[in-house]
This record gives structure tokens, C-alpha cells and sequence, in this order.
């Protein structure tokens, strides 16, 4: 008997390498302190699950291939409410079937991670389409975290911070990947162990009683949480469900829940939303874009700054919850905002309705299976400048 | 007064429960009592899981932690858990449509595995909660909600079907032999490995009145009983004669490794 696992790297691989996407989300991933996967086998995402069966016995944690999506969801669920940090893999077709597991996750408030490396429907092209399902694809009342990384770095960063996000408010994340993206090589550096902060979620502190509300959340609005199988007795159903856990028929508690649940991610808007600037400062025009889409619209500002025309890129680094006060301040700066996305206008009407009418607003949109060149981009620049 | 010793099992203002008067589910949530009880279970440890139906509301009367609420999944979030912490004890209790209907594909992945979480399914015939509608164990030409003129669908054999994806234990009972179906689910319980314990129970409400025509538990308890026979029983009849008859006893009591994972930890080679 020989124990394979013996070679292990350990769980940060601190240095440069140069990496594929998909391989740089799962070592973010396993460096943020992930201990389960489960997944189901789909393209582009296949290499996320196999460098994870690879890796995670090395650091001792468990790698399933589930029977389907829906096992898997599932199986991060139980894994998460047992204590594990969980993470799982798909592309836009199993992500569909991944919404069920989801609308789970956020009514439980069980923390999981899920990348979702959007495709074109059944084919490896590239596509920003699933945006909008990333929102709100599970039926019921809840607020998604949604990063959308633009490089092979932001894989890996983003993987990081999905985890620590969904620690912190117990609730699911999700890490916006692209075929662009995840099967895309590039240099990445991997800080050292310790300069990688790490958050876990909170425990309850007073010991198992029948007086225990594992559902009250004061005043954060995210409950403590109490393991399963430590004498708390919890219940965690989808059903509505009151402060002590118990399916409830009364209109009053509905409302709270929702209202909470909603609120939680709502009201903290300033701390999960980021976004970064590109040439902004002296903009009339901005480029509002996300994922994949800020390398090509960060050219295309160049090559307007060429011939004279002041552009700039806002990249939104969360797209769900909406940057709305970043965006809103952008709309107060220019005299044209021009979204830049890969599908046929999703997100452009969520900016749309945030610059409500502070300056004009236009629409670089694509779903070809490919990504914008910066031409196309200026083309739209062209249009939107006066 | 003595307080009921099966009352520390019971959440506290857990009931009344919303079972129909009759319902064999609260039967079958005593026989669970019974069994944690005569083990002396230590409840901090066990985590039940119900998806959705009537059979899935019986973990939510249980004083553990329990997962509930979304219809066939149960298996998924078992193996989960399990996973992260072997050391839980884990109890499913579904429905026949939870179980091998919408969760069918979940079921034989379990049993495959080797997945180790004992499983209770409470075959009552029908999709109850609903408002009975034909299941995949509804007996050949049965009238329900969604077949007036009969079910022409034949039915799963939910422990041959377990048995065949390899279940390491297996079991059938009816409310007519509770000593027996607590006997059984004791053993589940105390299985290492994917345990199933089938109780064929009734469901007045919708089963009794649509498929027999009765909505009186104790004609609907009867007519289970006329079509039960035993192993011993089912060995002499050829398969046409064992159509309609629920096959009770113990079919499976066997161990092989339970499930850790996908990837194996320690790799064998030929030297
Ligand atoms: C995804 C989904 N599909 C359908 C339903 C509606 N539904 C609720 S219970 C049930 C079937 C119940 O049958 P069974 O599992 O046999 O449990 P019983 O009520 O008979 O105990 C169905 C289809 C649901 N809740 N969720
Ligand atoms: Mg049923």
C-alpha cells in the first residue's frame, strides 16, 4: 500500500505561476480553507473538479463527483451546515439545475461557494448570459453576492473573497467565471499563506437549550451559527420559519424572515460591493463593465484617448449586489455611460435604471461566442460621443 | 406523574402534529422512538432529514437537528453531511415519491455508494400531500387522482430496486407488524452502510378513499394485510402469482466499505 498523498503541497501554493483559470479558482479556493467538493462533470468547468480531486486530499478534505448537479448542491448543503467551507463548479446547464440547491442554501443560510462558468447554451463559447439567473434564479425572496473576476489573478482573489463573503453573511456566493476566463493561461502570484486573510462564520456562545433562537440575528442580521450535531437541535427548512426554527403559517413571521434575509445583504451594500476605476478621472464617456469584458473596454478607452475622446472603464467587481452609489457617482461625472456586456442586455438595464436619466446612456451587447474587440467597442464610443 | 419516555424524543411544542387522523406516519415516527429509545440513542448526534410530503414532516416532531423542505434531496444532503462529519448519525425519513420517484436517481447513487445514513421510506401508495396522486409504487390499475380509470403503470419494488444498487441492509414491514418494523429500523440504525427500511403504511385520506374506496384506516390496515405475505411465502410462488403482494421481512443484512468520497485516499499497486 502506498498512501498518494504523501507528495502534499499543502493548501496555499505560495509564488508565480503561470496558470490556467480554472486551476487558479480552485488553489483561491483551497487557500481560503475549502474542504469539500462536489461536482458534476461539465465543459469548462471539468479542470476546477480535477485539480480539486487532486488536491484536496492532499490537505485533507473530501472531493465528490456527484451523480448531478443537484447532488452536488446538496451534498455542499450538508457539508456546510456539518461545518465544512464548501465549493462547487458548473456551467450554464447545470447551473440551471443548481438554482433548486441554491434557493436551499440562501433560506437556511448556508454558506457555499459555487463558480459558475458561463457558456454558450451547450457549447464552449463565450458568453456573459447567465448574469441575470446568478440574481435570482431560485424561486422565493433573497439577495445574491454574484464577483465576476476579469483575469486569471481575480480567480484566484476572488475565490478567496467569495468564501470570506459567504462566511460572514452565511449565505451562498457566487464566483462569475467565463470559458474566456477559466480556460485562459496567465501569470498569477500566490501571496504567502499568511497574507491571505481568512474569515469563519460565527458560533453560537451559550450552550444548547429550549429557550435557543438559532434564527435570531441581532443586530448584525446574519444568526450564529450552531453546528450540527452539538445538542442544538436545529431545524433547517426552506419552508418559512421562525426565530426558533419552527415552519411557521403566520404572515408576520414570513415578512420578518424575508425582510431579514434580504436586509442582510441589502444593508451592507458599502462592504461587499467594490469596483475599480480605469482612467476615470478626467472621463466624459464611461465603459460600465464586468468580467472578461473590462479587458477589451479598457483597449478601447485607450484607443479613444488616441484620438482625443476622454474615456474611462468602470469595472464592477460585484455584480450582484448592484455598486449603485459607485455607478450613481459616475453618472453625476460624464455625459455618457455605455454598458459593455456578452449577451443580447441583461445587466445595461439594471445600469440603466441606477443613472436614471443623469446622463445618456448606450449599449455595447453581444452574444456571438465571443468577446468584444476593442472596435466594436469604440465603435459605440463613436456613437455615444457628441 | 411519569412523563412518557418517549417524550424526550418529541421538540419541545413540536405538537399537535399535522398528520390525518389514521396516517401511518405517525405510526412509523413511534417505531423511531421506540427504536432510538430500546438503543438508547444519543440525540445530540443524530441530524434527520424529510424532503417534502406527509412522511417528510416526521423528523420535524424530533428533538434533533434535522434538514427539511425541499422534495427528494434528502440523500444528497445526508451524504454531505456524512462526509464532513462521519461521526453524525444520520436518519432520513421520506415519502415513496420522495424516495424513488423525484429522488429515484439519488437513491441507487446511495446504495451504490454504500452511502452510510439509514433511510425510512413510508410507503403509503400515493403522492398523499399532494392530494394522492399516482406514485411509482402504486399498485398496477389502482384508481387515484391523476389515473380515474386505473394506473397503467407497473411499480417499483422499492427494496428489490435497493437490493439491486447495493443497500447493505434491506427491509419491508406494515403497521400490522410493528415489532417487526422497529426490530428492523433498530438494526438499520445500528448498520454501518446504506440501510433502507420500507414500511408499506396507510393512507386513508387519499389511497384508502380513491384506490379501495374506503377512507377508514383500519379497512385500508386490512386490505395491506390480505396482500402481505412473507419471503418464506414469496419463495414458492412464480412471479405472476407474487404481482400485488407486498413481500415482507429482511432481505439484505450484509457490510462492505461505506462511502468517504470519490477519490480514494490510499492507492493500491501491483508492485
Ligand atoms: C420540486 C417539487 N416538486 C413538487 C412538489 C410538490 N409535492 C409536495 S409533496 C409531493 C409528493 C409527496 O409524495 P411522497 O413523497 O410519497 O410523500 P407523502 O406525502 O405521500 O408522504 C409533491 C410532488 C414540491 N414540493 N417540490
Ligand atoms: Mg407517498
Amino acid at each position: 500500500m502506498t498512501d498518494t498523498r504523501t507528495e502534499s503541497r499543502g493548501r496555499v501554493l505560495t509564488g508565480v505561476h503561470f496558470m490556467l483559470g480554472n486551476y487558479a479558482v480552485a488553489e483561491g479556493a483551497l487557500a481560503a480553507g475549502c474542504d469539500f467538493f462536489a461536482g458534476y462533470p461539465i465543459t469548462p468547468a471539468n479542470e476546477i473538479s480535477e485539480r480539486m480531486s487532486q488536491r484536496l486530499p492532499e490537505v485533507g478534505g473530501v472531493f465528490v463527483q456527484g451523480e448531478d448537479e443537484l447532488a452536488s448542491i446538496y451534498a455542499l448543503a450538508g457539508a456546510s451546515l456539518a461545518g465544512a467551507k464548501a465549493m462547487t463548479a458548473t456551467a450554464s446547464a447545470g447551473f440551471n439545475y443548481m438554482q433548486e440547491g441554491l434557493g436551499y442554501c440562501y433560506a437556511v443560510e448556508a454558506p457555499v461557494v459555487v463558480v459558475d462558468v458561463q457558456r454558450c447554451r451547450g457549447e464552449n463559447f463565450a458568453s456573459q448570459a447567465d448574469v441575470m439567473q446568478m440574481r435570482w434564479g431560485a424561486s422565493g425572496d433573497y439577495e445574491a453576492i454574484v464577483l465576476a473576476p476579469s483575469s486569471v489573478q481575480e480567480l484566484f482573489d476572488y475565490a478567496i473573497r467569495a468564501f470570506n463573503l459567504a462566511e460572514k453573511y452565511r449565505s451562498p456566493v457566487i464566483v462569475m467565471s467565463e470559458t474566456t476566463l477559466a480556460l485562459m493561461r496567465e501569470r498569477i502570484l500566490i501571496p504567502p499563506a499568511d497574507a491571505i486573510p481568512i474569515v469563519n462564520r460565527r458560533k453560537v456562545t451559550q450552550p444548547p437549550s429550549p429557550e435557543f433562537l438559532p434564527y435570531k440575528a441581532e443586530p448584525s442580521g446574519t444568526p450564529d451559527w450552531a453546528p450540527l450535531g452539538s445538542g442544538y437541535n436545529v431545524i433547517y427548512s426552506l419552508n418559512p420559519h421562525d426565530e426558533r426554527g419552527r415552519i411557521d403559517w403566520d404572515p408576520n413571521v414570513f415578512e420578518g424572515l424575508y425582510k431579514r434575509i434580504t436586509g442582510k445583504i441589502r444593508d451592507n451594500r458599502k462592504d461587499i460591493c467594490f469596483t475599480e476605476s480605469f482612467h476615470m478621472d478626467d472621463a466624459q464617456i464611461a465603459l460600465v463593465t464586468y468580467g472578461s469584458e473590462v479587458r477589451p473596454a479598457i483597449d478601447a478607452a485607450e484607443l479613444a484617448r488616441d484620438k482625443g475622446i476622454k474615456v474611462g472603464v468602470l469595472k464592477l467587481g460585484t455584480v450582484w449586489p448592484v455598486p449603485e452609489d459607485e455607478i450613481r457617482e459616475v453618472a453625476g461625472q460624464v455625459d455618457a455611460i455605455i454598458s459593455v456586456e456578452m449577451n443580447m442586455g441583461k445587466y445595461a438595464g439594471e445600469v440603466e435604471r441606477v443613472v436614471g436619466g443623469r446622463c445618456r446612456t448606450f449599449r455595447a451587447t453581444k452574444n456571438r461566442g465571443l468577446i468584444h474587440s476593442p472596435d466594436e467597442i469604440l465603435a459605440v464610443i463613436e456613437e455615444a460621443r457628441r | 406523574m411519569t412523563i412518557n419516555p418517549m417524550r424526550k424524543y418529541v421538540r419541545p411544542h413540536g405538537l399537535p402534529h399535522f398528520f390525518c387522523p389514521g396516517c401511518g406516519a405517525g405510526q412509523v415516527l413511534q417505531y423511531f422512538t421506540r427504536a432510538a429509545h430500546e438503543l438508547s440513542l444519543n440525540l445530540d448526534n443524530i441530524v434527520a432529514i424529510g424532503g417534502v410530503g406527509c412522511a417528510a414532516r416526521i423528523p420535524i416532531y424530533l428533538n434533533v437537528d434535522v434538514l427539511h423542505g425541499v422534495h427528494g434531496r434528502t440523500l444528497a444532503w445526508a451524504m454531505g453531511i456524512k462526509l464532513a462529519k462521519p461521526e453524525l448519525k444520520v436518519v432520513v425519513f421520506a415519502g415513496d415519491g420522495d424516495a424513488v420517484s423525484i429522488g429515484g436517481n439519488h437513491f441507487i447513487h446511495a446504495a451504490r455508494r454504500n452511502l452510510d445514513v439509514t433511510m425510512i421510506v413510508v410507503n403509503n401508495l400515493n403522492f398523499a400531500m399532494t392530494g394522492g396522486q399516482v406514485a411509482p409504487t402504486t399498485p398496477y390499475s389502482s384508481v387515484t387522482t391523476t389515473t380515474p380509470y386505473g394506473s397503467g403503470e407497473p411499480p417499483f419494488d422499492i427494496c428489490r430496486l435497493a437490493e439491486t444498487a447495493g443497500a447493505t441492509y434491506v427491509a419491508r414491514w406494515t403497521p400490522n407488524k410493528p415489532l417487526q418494523a422497529i426490530r428492523s429500523i433498530k438494526t438499520a440504525l445500528s448498520h454501518k452502510g446504506f440501510s433502507v427500511v420500507e414500511i408499506v403504511a396507510q393512507c386513508p385520506t387519499h389511497f384508502g378513499r380513491y384506490a379501495i374506496g374506503s377512507g377508514n384506516p383500519a379497512d385500508l390496515l386490512k386490505w395491506i394485510d390480505e396482500r402481505s405475505i412473507t419471503k418464506v411465502q414469496a419463495e414458492s410462488l412464480d412471479p405472476s402469482e407474487r404481482e400485488g403482494k407486498f413481500v415482507l421481512g429482511e432481505f439484505v443484512n450484509t457490510e462492505r466499505p461505506v462511502y468517504r468520497g470519490t477519490t480514494r485516499y490510499e492507492v493500491e499497486r501491483a508492485e
